[in-house]
């Protein structure tokens, strides 16, 4: 069933365009990034879907209006917006007991089963918590709700690289079940590569890219290309090329003809060189990062 | 706020979601207040640091004034018993002052001091509703702060005439005439009732403007509580040269030069003071107050849902 439904989203902070025109369809048990550079509209998209923002144009979440419903939406959707929003001065044990206490959805123990795979101290404060376990106090905190709908805000930025794959690992062995939808926007595209079920990429409000990790495995290709084949190459219309240790690396749409009428295939891009699935952040910049200001171009090509 | 516990599952949503444990309405409200008393721990601490300095000085003043007190109560003036009621009623005064200035603080920061550390987005993604927290954290300058004054007053006191009563004893005064003169729950029961008139209901609407600012202003919420009055008072006074917003403002603090100080029980208090509840909830500037105040804290709410963090 549909978790979030969203139709002509649209978002204005006065004269600035947040969010123009976005749709956005996200079914039970999928977990989907959300990609994009700094003020591209991610957080606002997650704000509106949170009930913290106003917007205009349709959306649902979980069959109701966030807006409107946020108090009893948030029964039934956990979000860990930003960073280190938990308060400074709360004690770890206090967090505990205020989320049991207002949360019909909270398993107290569950929670401190997952603390107790930590290294924090029960009686602590959260500013006496380095960064990386303040997250795992939040996570331990929001694993432990029954919710259909966990929102993730940049969850792992500013943690050192042990931690942001601790978060990924226990979100999925701990957590993740196909009744359960996630949502995650983050700048370390690479850290959620293997754990997105779908993929979006939104710019200057727009999307430029929505599509399943299957799809973008078998449409996307990054060739690693031989220089007697670089002309060759070329004229396949890449999307994207750039340098790497001395070879041109070109990344190709397999969805965009060439050639009128002529498909590109795996097997004519082998023949050119080594062939690989392209790391999402390396797509994100051919999609967007080479054309400075243009939404426009790869837009019509590229969004399904 | 509302948990619907008779509702109909009217999605197959409600009904697989209804089977978990349901919260009654007033934990969230509970809770909510449970979580102002960690974080503003100066709600208690201030009234009872205050109370722990006036029991600690106590002991010497009535060591230096011993005769003075064995003459007062041999003297049976019923003007020596305010002289002998007079550390009682400062450290009442005391007690209630700190209190009301912890009140103003409290106020001003709480719904501000949320969005500047960021932790609102923690509050809300927990299913409370923006007039729960506001109505939670009204609560504490307008029931919970006057009652603990009032309690710590009462154990004050009490401690207080207790170091008396052994100091006498020790001395080998009668302790009699002190117990009988001081007329204590008399005090007491003068204190609850300004308590509850005066800083409950009187200063209510003017608690409920601080929270409001909170949670209005993009910065320096003192200064917005402070200065659009100013700005009236002062627009008013030069433009017409007359002052009736400044008057206003005045008798809702002081309690005013009118009758209103008395109907609600003017401090110090004297045994014979006469009190008129009746008029007091009769006079229409009490609920003209409460009206503002009711509009104050929706207003608050309101504001809650929109803004984002500082």
């Amino acid at each position: 069933m549909n978790v979030i439904e969203a139709h002509g989203l649209r978002k204005a902070y006065g004269s600035t365009i947040a969010l123009d025109g976005v749709d956005l369809h996200i079914d039970e048990g999928r977990i989907l990034g959300l990609i994009g550079p700094n003020g591209a509209g991610k957080s606002t998209v997650l704000n509106a879907i949170l009930g913290l923002t106003e917007f205009q144009g349709e959306l649902r979440v979980l069959e109701r209006d966030p807006w409107t419903e946020r108090e009893r939406l948030m029964r039934d959707v956990s979000f860990i917006a930003d960073v280190a929003v938990l308060p400074r001065w709360m004690r770890v044990s206090q967090a505990l007991e205020y989320v049991a206490g207002v949360h019909p959805r909270f398993d107290r123990a569950k929670a401190e089963g997952f603390l107790a795979k930590t290294d924090i101290n029960r009686t602590s404060k959260v500013r006496e918590l380095s960064k990386g376990m303040v997250t795992q106090l939040h996570l331990a905190l929001v694993m432990a709700i029954d919710a259909r709908l966990l929102v993730l805000d940049e969850p792992t930025i500013g943690l050192d690289i042990l931690y942001r794959k601790q978060f990924y690992d226990s979100l999925l062995d701990d957590y993740y079940d196909r009744s359960r939808t996630i949502v995650v926007t983050t700048h370390q595209a690479e850290d959620v590569q293997h754990v997105l079920t779908d993929l979006m990429f939104i710019n200057r409000g727009r999307v430029v890219l929505d599509c399943s990790m299957e799809e973008f495995e078998s449409r996307f290709l990054e060739v690693t290309v031989r220089p007697e084949q670089f002309a060759a190459a070329r004229a396949l219309k890449p999307v994207h090329e750039r340098q790497a240790l001395g070879r041109a690396v070109l990344i190709f749409d397999l969805k965009l003809d060439p050639v009128a009428g002529q498909k590109l295939g795996r097997q004519q891009l082998a023949a050119l060189g080594e062939v690989r699935i392209p790391g999402i952040s390396d797509l994100f910049v051919a999609l967007m990062g080479n054309r400075p200001g243009g939404n426009a171009g790869v837009t019509e090509g590229a969004t399904v | 706020m509302n948990t619907q516990p008779n509702a109909m599952p009217n999605s197959p949503l409600d009904a697989r979601q209804s089977s978990p444990a349901t919260l009654s309405s007033t934990r969230p409200f509970y809770w909510s207040l449970r979580r102002e008393l960690w974080e503003y721990r100066s709600i208690y601490l201030a009234p009872l640091g205050i109370a722990g300095a006036i029991l600690l000085a106590f002991p010497f003043a009535l060591l230096l004034h011993l005769s003075q007190i064995a003459r007062t109560l041999s003297s049976l003036d019923p003007a020596q018993r305010d002289a002998l009621a007079e550390p009682y009623d400062i450290a009442a005064a005391l007690i209630m002052a700190a209190a009301f200035i912890v009140s103003i603080f409290y106020s001003v920061d709480c719904l501000y001091g949320e969005r500047r550390d960021r932790s609102i987005l923690f509050w809300k993604s927990l299913p409370v509703s923006d007039l729960t927290v506001v109505l939670a954290k009204a609560t504490i300058p307008i029931f919970v702060l006057p009652l603990l004054a009032f309690v710590i007053t009462v154990l004050t006191q009490s401690v207080m005439l207790l170091l008396a009563s052994v100091v006498l004893l020790a001395s080998g005064l009668s302790v009699a005439a002190l117990w009988t003169q001081l007329l204590l729950p008399q005090n007491l029961a003068m204190l609850l009732y300004h308590l509850v008139t005066a800083h409950m209901l009187w200063y209510a609407p003017f608690y409920a403007w601080l929270l409001f600012i909170s949670a209005w202003a993009r910065r320096t919420p003192f200064l917005w509580a402070i200065l659009p009055p100013l700005a009236i008072g002062v627009f008013e006074k030069v433009a017409f040269h007359t002052s009736h917003f400044a008057d206003l403002l005045n008798n809702r603090f002081s309690g005013g030069p009118d009758a209103m100080s008395s109907m609600m029980g003017d401090f110090p208090f004297h045994p014979g003071m006469h009190i008129t509840p009746g008029a007091f909830l009769a006079a229409p500037g009490l609920w003209i107050g409460l009206l503002f105040a009711a509009t104050f804290l929706v207003g608050a709410a309101r504001i809650r849902r929109y803004r984002d963090p500082v």
